[in-house]
């Protein structure tokens, strides 16, 4: 059992969680995930580490509640016990060499690319954020991102804060004006990575995106967060659990990876909605 | 008394009743048939079964106690020898081991070893009285990684030598294969759980959720004071072919098939990890794997299932048994053919249809067997122009798997082939002092006794590691 230390909602659908697990937080990299399950019996899903605290032994997870797995972890509280948490899992992002980067990321995936750019401000580099939401409501980490970032640009769907758009405009902009990236990484929804890749593509910058595909074990034995890469012309398969969670951009068949997310669509509306209600039941 | 030349019949389920529930399939042996069986064993003075067993049970004579009525003095003889009996008796190959050699098979049917030590095995289960004595501690420290059968096995023979032992397990249950691959039907997890907990009172300690290559590194296991490490992390990534329409919506690895069914529990009524149920499934390959996915799907409500094999029913590698069991279930074989290509669905008319991407036919060709290759078994060629389409929405593909790169990959100077598996000598030691390796990690897919019989045979050489130390 893993013990759930801190929580704090970081907007309405959004919370951050500290949960203590001693060897994981002495290994966790950022760029890496784990694996947890909430009770006995339920499902096992990845999170990626948000950050880490070796000394407290507590790695820090951000999620968002999308299904039911993560509906029912939101209800858990501080004090309160998970049954499973597992890892560091994944390759740590890779920084050698990289001292003008890019992080570009949206909504939740922010949570992900908020820790890889702090670790880029340690080493030293310079770190050019561009971080984008649907909304002001949805807005999240904007602190943080700020004491990391040489440049922060924050946009919104709606134009409710910062500018209006999404986040390749003003990509396009920094590479038009002739800003000159070592690496743009880019986390966040998988049709706002592909378009990150296609916008940085005419500039010949090179772009790491995160995957985050269905997975079960996260160990390299069941084959299921499998993804296609298009490298000199030819497909290769690779595994988002050990070879990943980082690709090249250039080489990943977003559009397969898209279509494989959606293989469980109406289970887990469904799984969603019964917890909802048992939930909704619970408390009238 | 003449020998009755036929083995006693397992009882089992119906086959037209169990194809629809999870219990498992054959039902074990009564007391007065275990008898019966047993007065069959010729007890003949070279015993040629005992060769045929990976762990070497010394079985003519728990036959013997068997036939004298002391069940659990039959028990007490196969302990000497295997530490997982319950197991043994159901998922073992006999007919490849034990039973293969049995003299009586040279006119009749050979003896039913797997069956009486499945009988035996069950019977102590059911009538244990909990005196478990845990050996004097020697002070040496072990650690084991993966709980499978050759993690499980050495972690059972050194403990009984004294040695304290720490298991450490990725997932969040012990057993490994046997929890997560072999189904329910055919070997219950109450059972496995058993074992596991006859582990744990000898003093084994079993740490879940840590993965050694991330978690902890085989080295961090010496900083933390462990003397000796054996390696049984068990077989890793899924062989996929490499044809076109892999990644569609519906095609599944063996593994994850059986992992989503198995160890999450995918195959009841309101699970929360989901499985595609029902429809028609063509499972691809012809293992024990590939015959414990095609039974599951069937068990899940699929109104066809296929296995699809290059090679024909005489080749097929899986256990005799469980081709009997499916093809008894309905299971159609469709052999010498092999997949050329899956075919998803895609409307034209409408890129946001929720059936686009889904699996809707596997281009197959039919084969025909051609010389011997290097292994003796013909190679299958193709027949030329004699594709068709199968009619199918789910693909399991289950042909094999490749060597988990996360041990290797974290351990300087373990020295791997060129398949990526562990190389070891003799006593299962690798190229790394007190590191010992044995099962699938070594060999690639096998058998569970023969990860077992590794897992015996490096805890033997620890143990002389270590005592002379």
């Amino acid at each position: 059992m893993y013990k759930i230390v801190t929580k704090k909602c970081l907007n309405p659908t959004v919370t951050q969680m500290e949960i203590e697990a001693p060897l994981v937080a002495r290994k966790a990299r950022p760029g890496q995930f784990i694996i947890l399950r909430v009770h006995d019996e339920g499902e096992r899903i990845p999170l990626t580490v948000a950050g880490t605290d070796a000394e407290r032994g507590t790695v820090k997870i951000i999620f968002q509640i999308v299904g039911a797995t993560t509906k029912l972890l939101g209800e858990k509280n501080e004090n309160e016990y998970i049954s499973d948490f597992v890892g560091p899992l994944g390759e740590a992002t890779h920084t050698e060499g990289i001292k003008n980067v890019c992080i570009v990321g949206g909504g939740v995936g922010c949570a992900i690319a908020m820790p890889v750019a702090e670790e880029f401000h340690k080493l030293g580099a310079k770190v050019t954020s561009i971080i984008g939401f649907r909304s002001r409501d949805l807005l999240i980490l904007e602190d943080e991102f700020a004491s990391c970032s040489d440049s922060l640009t924050i946009m919104t769907d709606d134009g409710s804060y910062g500018r209006e758009g999404n986040v390749t405009v003003p990509l396009r902009e920094m590479l038009e004006s002739g800003e000159k990236f070592d690496m743009i990484i880019t986390i966040g929804p998988l049709v706002m990575m592909k378009f990150v890749t296609l916008t940085a593509k005419p500039y010949g910058v090179p772009v790491t995106v995160s995957m985050n595909p269905i997975m079960i074990d996260g160990t390299g034995m069941c084959g299921g967060c499998r993804l296609t890469l298009n490298v000199d012309g030819k497909k290769i398969t690779k595994f988002a659990c050990v070879d990943g969670p980082d690709f090249n951009g250039y080489e990943v068949d977003f559009d397969e990876a898209m279509s494989r997310g959606r293989m469980y669509a109406d289970f887990e509306r469904h799984a969603y909605e019964a917890t909802c209600n048992l939930f909704g039941k619970e408390k009238n | 008394m003449a020998i009755d030349p036929k083995k006693h019949e397992m009882p089992t389920q119906e086959p037209s009743v169990r194809a629809h529930n999870f219990s498992e399939v054959a039902l074990g042996y009564t007391y007065e048939m275990a008898k019966a069986e047993a007065a069959r064993c010729l007890n003949c003075k070279n015993q040629p079964c005992v060769n045929g067993c990976p762990v070497n049970v010394h079985i003519p004579d728990f036959i013997s106690k068997i036939k004298e009525g002391d069940i659990e003095g039959a028990y007490d003889v196969i302990s000497l020898s295997s530490s997982l009996p319950a197991v043994c008796g159901r998922v073992c190959p006999q007919e490849n081991q034990c039973e293969k050699n049995c003299t009586l098979g040279v006119k009749f049917e050979p003896v039913g070893i797997g069956r009486l030590e499945r009988f035996v095995a069950d019977y102590h289960n059911a009538n244990e009285k909990s005196n478990v004595t845990v050996p004097e501690n020697n002070g040496h420290r072990v650690a084991i990684v993966g709980s499978g059968p050759s993690g499980l096995t050495c972690a059972g023979d050194l403990a009984k030598l004294g040695y304290s032992v720490t298991v450490y397990e990725a997932l969040h249950t012990a057993g490994g294969v046997l929890v997560y691959g072999i189904p329910e039907f055919r070997l219950p997890k109450s059972i496995v759980a058993k074992e596991v907990d006859g582990l744990k009172a000898l003093g084994v300690k079993i740490e879940t959720n840590v993965v050694i290559g991330k978690t902890l590194t085989i080295d961090e296991l010496f900083d933390l004071g462990f003397e000796a490490v054996f390696i049984g992390s068990g077989a890793g990534l899924p062989n996929f072919m490499g044809i076109p329409g892999e990644s569609l919506k519906g095609v599944y690895s063996a593994n994850e098939f059986l992992t989503r069914s198995n160890l999450m529990k995918a195959y009841r009524d309101d699970p929360e990890t989901p499985i595609m149920k029902g429809g028609k499934v063509a499972v691809v390959g012809g293992g024990n794997v590939a015959m414990d996915a095609a039974r599951t799907a069937l068990r899940l409500g699929a109104e066809t299932v296929y296995i699809v094999y290059r090679r024909s029913m005489e080749e097929l590698p899986a256990r005799r048994e469980e081709v009997e069991h499916a093809l008894e279930e309905g299971i159609d074989f469709r052999l010498l053919t092999n997949p050329t290509e899956i075919i998803g669905f895609s409307n034209p008319e409408d890129a946001r249809d929720p059936r686009n991407g889904f699996v809707k036919g596997m281009k197959c060709i039919k084969m025909e067997l051609g010389e011997p290759d290097a292994r003796g078994r013909r190679r299958p060629v193709p027949i030329e122009n004699s594709e068709f389409i199968l009619d199918v929405d789910t693909v399991i593909m289950s042909i094999g798997t490749s060597p988990n790169p996360l041990i290797k990959s974290t351990t300087e100077g373990l020295e791997v082939n060129e398949r990526g598996g562990i190389i070891v000598n003799e006593d299962g030691l690798t190229s790394r002092d007190g590191v010992y390796a044995g099962g699938d990690a070594v060999t690639g897919a096998a058998t569970v006794i023969s990860a077992m019989g590794a897992g015996k045979t490096a805890a033997k050489a620890i143990d002389e590691y270590l005592s002379s130390k």
